[in-house]
């Protein structure tokens, strides 16, 4: 199983391809990254492995590092775990079945299927809200962006979370002790492999967060394993075999309000985007819904995991191919009675707060460097132009007064020098405010 | 702003009936506040406290100022409005009492609530109104040691 790494990122800059302008710095959601000496800089701190930066950069200098088939060379007997949104990406397709027999003719010897977890979340869900009748909103933890941001910037709201482990860790759990009773190796020879549709459940693998260690060995992306199943897929129409075991809820685990609706509750709030994921946290933190709300499914990605980066279909087209596909299912075809093995399914480890953001050890010093963010930004131009490499003249300001950055390397007040001889930092100079 | 030695001094200005911006003065001192070693439930208490006055400044009073000012150990905020005052500060006290008009209402405001949860988020809570002078609230919160 994978040895925890604390700070891990899937998310890094191909610095090759990076052109140093400032597209990712302006869509990154937690203001993680700065361009330096002409490069696209990720702190490491602040990142959450969101896929802002890989969606948009157009140079295709924001990748995500994952694993490769080779990985998966060391074990005696491989099993794949696909999540719901892989179904949407083939066209033509109205048998889940196809898809898993294809995943079994490329080099796994079984598959368990991430959505037939899910529908245990779903049940572990259900009995956890009946079984704890506080009005407590609760907060999803399948999307691992979400949990990740809460924990640097909502901290009130941790207490929120669900403790449930997310799907991939109970099928890898479950397929790793049915593959155990099946073939008779032992657990470690059984190779586990996620194929994702995301960077976020790379880095949740390599350093997750509830649980002291994932119970995935392999992290492979959607996009590198589509090529390889399409022809297989062609051979696996003919006879494909019978390994579906997700039913409606299962699959629609892959799209905005599947898991919301697995709860079969209607007071849900089901978001996706990660903006407005962010607007609806903040409403939660400040108690703005005068509503009765039990739970809140947030999605970083457009349409929920069929919006992830490492994805290949469009996400809409994505989305409506899993709606046609989960049409004529059963509401679901997992139940915890249904598998033998067990599984804990609570998140062991508390999620705790990281306070990355602070602007001093103590209040005091707090309260000393707000003064001086105040002053910096009284001689700022308030452009947020990015030209400095930061992303608004605040994320600069804050920067200079961490030691990671220098009021300086403003633009506008260079151009403003140079043209008209205007020195805005002479004041701050004079009362010692830089 | 302003600032002396061990304090923090911000003043918003809030405009009557400017809905859109509502809850934009709160919302700057929770986020000012997250950067500053304050403890979360303290943050929490302040923005919802602050975001009940500011509201109320808006749909009840002609606008005013929040003066906040931020120590080591505590918040304290000053919302002063320029009228019309309250007639009987017990009444308004008084959880589910509203004047508030129906379009306010439809907006999800007007519970009676605004005051009640002022109060309550409030460690110091102080009230005085004049009626056809205005009405001026003083809110203290400590912040818990770390």
């Amino acid at each position: 199983m994978a040895e925890k790494q604390q700070f891990f990122h899937s998310v890094y800059l191909d610095k090759d391809k990076c052109k140093g302008c400032i597209t990712c710095i302006k869509t990154c959601p937690t203001q993680a990254i700065r361009v330096r000496n002409g490069k696209a800089h990720i702190i490491k701190e602040f990142c959450i492995d969101c896929g802002e930066c890989i969606r948009h950069c157009p140079h295709y200098a924001k990748q995500a590092s994952f694993d490769h088939m080779e990985a998966l060379d060391q074990y005696k007997y491989k099993v794949a775990l696909p999540p719901p949104s892989l179904y949407g990406q083939f066209n033509h397709l109205d048998d889940i079945n196809i898809i898993l027999t294809a995943l079994t003719m490329i080099g796994f010897d079984d598959v368990f299927e991430v959505g037939a977890a899910a529908e245990l979340v779903s049940d572990a869900t259900r009995k956890y809200i009946a079984e704890h009748e506080e009005p407590r909103i609760l907060i999803s933890t399948a999307c691992p962006t979400v949990t990740r941001l809460i924990r640097i910037r909502f901290p009130e709201l941790l207490d929120n979370l669900l403790p449930l482990k997310p799907p991939v860790e109970v099928a890898a759990e479950l397929a790793r002790k049915r593959a155990v009773e099946k073939t008779g190796y032992r657990p470690e020879e059984i190779g586990i492999a996620f194929i994702s549709p995301c960077p976020s459940k790379v880095t949740a693998v390599q350093d997750p967060l509830g649980i002291p260690s994932s119970a995935v060995d392999v992290v492979l992306a959607t996009k590198e394993i589509y090529p390889l199943m399409l022809s297989a897929m062609k051979q696996a129409r003919n006879n494909p075999l019978e390994y579906c075991l997700s039913g409606k809820i299962g699959v629609g685990w892959g799209l905005t309000g599947g898991e919301a609706a697995g709860i079969l509750l209607d007071n849900y709030i089901a978001a996706d985007g990660i903006e407005n994921v962010v607007r609806v946290l903040e409403d939660l933190e400040d108690e703005k819904f005068q509503m009765d709300i039990r739970f809140v499914e947030l999605n970083a990605c457009p349409g929920g995991c069929v919006g992830g980066v490492l994805n290949v279909e469009n996400p809409f087209a994505a989305s409506s191919k899993l709606k046609h596909l989960k049409k004529y299912l059963p509401v679901a075809l997992s139940h915890p009675e249904d598998f033998p093995h067990k599984t804990g399914m609570d998140l062991t480890e508390e999620i705790a707060y990281e306070p990355v953001y602070m602007l001093g050890k103590s209040m005091l010093e707090s309260i000393n460097n707000m003064v001086k963010l105040e002053k910096l930004m009284r001689v700022l131009p308030g452009l947020d132009c990015g030209g400095c490499g930061a992303p608004t003249c605040k994320a600069l300001a804050e920067d200079h007064i961490r030691g990671k950055g220098d009021v300086h390397s403003c633009t506008e007040l260079l151009r403003r020098y140079y043209l008209y001889g205007e020195d805005a930092f002479e004041a701050l100079e004079e009362e010692n405010a830089l | 702003m302003s600032f002396s030695n061990d304090s923090l001094h911000f003043q918003y200005v809030v405009s009557k009936d400017d809905f859109t911006h509502a809850g934009s003065a709160s919302s700057d001192v929770k986020n000012k506040l997250k950067k500053m070693n304050v403890d979360a439930a303290a943050v929490r208490k302040v923005s919802i406290a602050m975001y009940e006055g500011e509201i109320n400044m808006i749909i009840h009073a002609y606008g005013g100022t929040i003066d906040v000012d931020i120590y080591e150990d505590r918040i304290v905020m000053c919302l002063k409005d320029t009228g019309p005052g309250i007639a009987n500060i017990e009444e308004a006290m008084q959880e589910g009492f509203s004047t508030a008009p129906a379009d306010v209402i439809n907006l999800g405001f007007g519970a009676g609530m605004g005051l009640p949860n002022m109060r309550s988020n409030s460690d110091e809570f102080n009230i005085e109104s004049e009626v056809g002078v205005g009405t001026t609230v003083t809110m203290t919160i400590y912040f818990n040691p770390a």
